[in-house]
């Protein structure tokens, strides 16, 4: 990440930012319940920044919508994302950005999983069993410089 | 979602056992006369029907199974008095608690968590309090606490790479020495039966057994390298200088001295996931191990000729679990076990005893689905009073269960 380093994926796709969420007449009524719903959590991780480039996860499409899947009643999220390259060394971090973003946002009921979309990487399996391990996560938490890196991911940027 | 599940068979689903049920299923159907062949088609298409029918029931038969025995409805009824809470505490506010660990005698919990701090709670009348605090020996988050044999020294494994070892001095706890040497978060910490051995395990991959004399100095006897990612954690044998570890890798090793140094004897494969823990039953002779394929695993020591050690998995029960089984404790008074499970459950199942040794069958004997608000990290027997069960959570609670035996 520092300047003169080599990116691993200099030139990538940009895609186009979803607009906001159109509100509804029920969600400006207080009295209905509003579940947490896909849509809440992919805007919570969406301005997630990447960690090589100044762009954000949406706008690499690293993740998107239709990969959030989220069930309220049983307190269930589950996020795919997909790495630009497959061989990108900083799926982990993007991984675990995406985890601690949710873990700060959401409820203590909901249990987060975060994998890597299928096929899309070559280590997918490590990177998965590695995001899955509370305690790796944990202690990676406890190591002051990987948390400000992490930290940096998640200042928001003006969208 | 609310069914509780019944006890599904476990040797069923065994896989050291499961073969011989499609060989039963697919004996060829006795037709004949004419227009053999063609029945004997539909028959075979029946008959593969049967089969994914069946393999369906089987999963569904770990949602609710009708009890194989009278004797067990007396359980399904009574499933819901049979965990009783006894008591909740706050025991680290705004943080997780990892781990719990009773004393000896029984009288003392202590526990541990992220907040760094190591809590030591006992009995004032009816209820448990706090009754020390250990702060400022660790860095980073207390991942365990073990208690001596004797009971008088308590060690604790950090996420700081070190290991503390406190003494108590009447009513509190002195840091005695820091054990130095892991490369980077120390997992678990156990001492061995005799009270003059201790283990320690790490994510560098490393068990290291510790020896300790009369001075109370600790010296490092043997780091053993036999695991290929982080050891998660180490148990030693009841009775004999025997130690096993659980690791990431999805194993289990067992050790015992040879010339003066320690080395892997045996390694048990079988989980498909981390194995988060390990608990030897009363004798030594059998151990359980849990994991984050959601199973719990049954394996009993066999004698062999070479010398070397032979375990073998005798047992498999899944589909009880939801989410990684983090803990597994088996009850030295009792026999019963109990499960830690991220599903925020504990669980307690019970071995049916007239089954073949070689053929172990556990079944759940009791639950409670939302024991804690969040993961359940840990459960312990108390060692001296039966029944009596601590567990604790990512929601920073202890809490204190009841588990009542059938009459």
């Amino acid at each position: 990440m520092s300047g003169g380093s080599q990116l691993e994926n200099a030139n990538p796709v940009i895609f186009q930012r979803s607009g906001e969420r159109q509100l509804t007449a029920a969600d400006e009524d207080e009295d209905v319940h509003d579940p947490i719903d896909d849509r809440e959590i992919f805007d919570l991780i969406r301005s997630i920044s990447d960690p090589e480039h100044p762009l954000s996860l949406e706008e690499l499409n690293v993740v998107e919508q239709v990969r959030v899947q989220v069930n309220d009643a049983e307190s269930t999220v589950s996020v795919e994302f997909t790495p630009t390259i497959p061989h990108c060394s900083m799926a982990t971090l993007i991984g675990l950005s995406i985890k601690v973003k949710l873990l700060r946002s959401l409820p203590n009921r909901f249990k987060i999983d975060v994998h890597i979309t299928p096929g899309t990487h070559a280590s997918e399996a490590a990177v998965n069993k590695q995001l899955a391990d509370k305690e790796r996560v944990a202690a990676a938490l406890e190591n002051s410089s990987l948390l400000e890196v992490v930290n940096q991911c998640l200042t928001t940027r003006s969208v | 979602m609310d069914k509780a599940p019944g006890r599904a068979d476990t040797r069923l689903r065994s896989g050291c056992l499961g073969s011989e049920v499609p060989a039963l299923l697919l004996r060829p159907p006795e037709t004949a006369g004419p227009g053999g062949a063609y029945i004997a088609d539909r028959m075979a298409n029946f008959l593969l029907k049967c089969l994914n029918l069946w393999l369906t029931e089987i999963e569904k038969s770990v949602e609710s199974t009708p009890d194989r025995q009278r004797s067990h409805v007396c359980w399904s009824s009574a499933m819901k008095e049979a965990i009783s809470l006894v008591q909740k505490l706050s025991a680290h506010p705004d943080s997780r608690c990892w781990f719990v660990s009773w004393s000896p005698s029984g009288a003392l919990l202590a526990s541990c968590g992220g907040d760094k701090a190591i809590r030591i709670w006992g009995q004032e009348g009816d209820s448990w309090v706090c009754k020390n605090v250990l702060q400022d020996g660790h860095q980073r988050t207390v991942r365990k606490v073990a208690w001596s044999p004797c009971g008088n020294y308590l060690a604790s494994a950090s996420f700081d790479a070190t290991t503390c070892i406190w003494k108590k001095k009447n009513d509190d706890f002195e840091s005695l020495t820091v054990l130095e040497g892991h490369e980077n978060e120390v997992k678990c910490v156990a001492w061995a039966p005799s009270g003059t051995l201790l283990a320690t395990c790490s994510r560098d991959k490393s068990v290291w057994v510790w020896e300790v004399d009369e001075e109370d100095e600790y010296e490092c006897v043997t780091v053993v390298n036999s695991h290929t990612q982080d050891v998660k954690h180490v148990v030693w044998h009841p009775t004999q200088e025997l130690l096993a570890s659980a690791s990431y890798d999805n194993n289990i090793c067992i050790y015992k001295e040879e010339d003066d140094d320690w080395e892997c004897r045996a390694t048990l494969q079988g989980h498909t996931s981390t194995v988060w823990s390990l608990c030897f039953d009363v004798t030594g002779q059998r151990l359980a191990s849990c994991s984050d394929d959601r199973t719990v695993k049954i394996w009993k020591e066999y004698p062999s000729e070479s010398g070397d050690l032979s375990w073998k998995c005798v047992c498999t029960l899944s589909g009880y679990h939801g989410r990684t089984v983090y803990d597994i404790a088996w009850c030295r008074l009792t026999g019963a076990l109990a499960t830690a499970c991220g599903d925020d459950a504990i669980r307690v199942f019970r071995e049916d005893l007239a089954a073949h040794a070689d053929e172990p069958v556990f079944s759940l004997a009791a639950q409670v689905k939302k024991a804690h608000c969040q993961d359940v990290n840990c459960v312990a027997w108390n060692p001296k009073e039966a029944g009596l069960l601590a567990s604790c959570s990512d929601d920073g609670d202890i809490a204190i269960w009841r588990f009542q035996e059938e009459d």
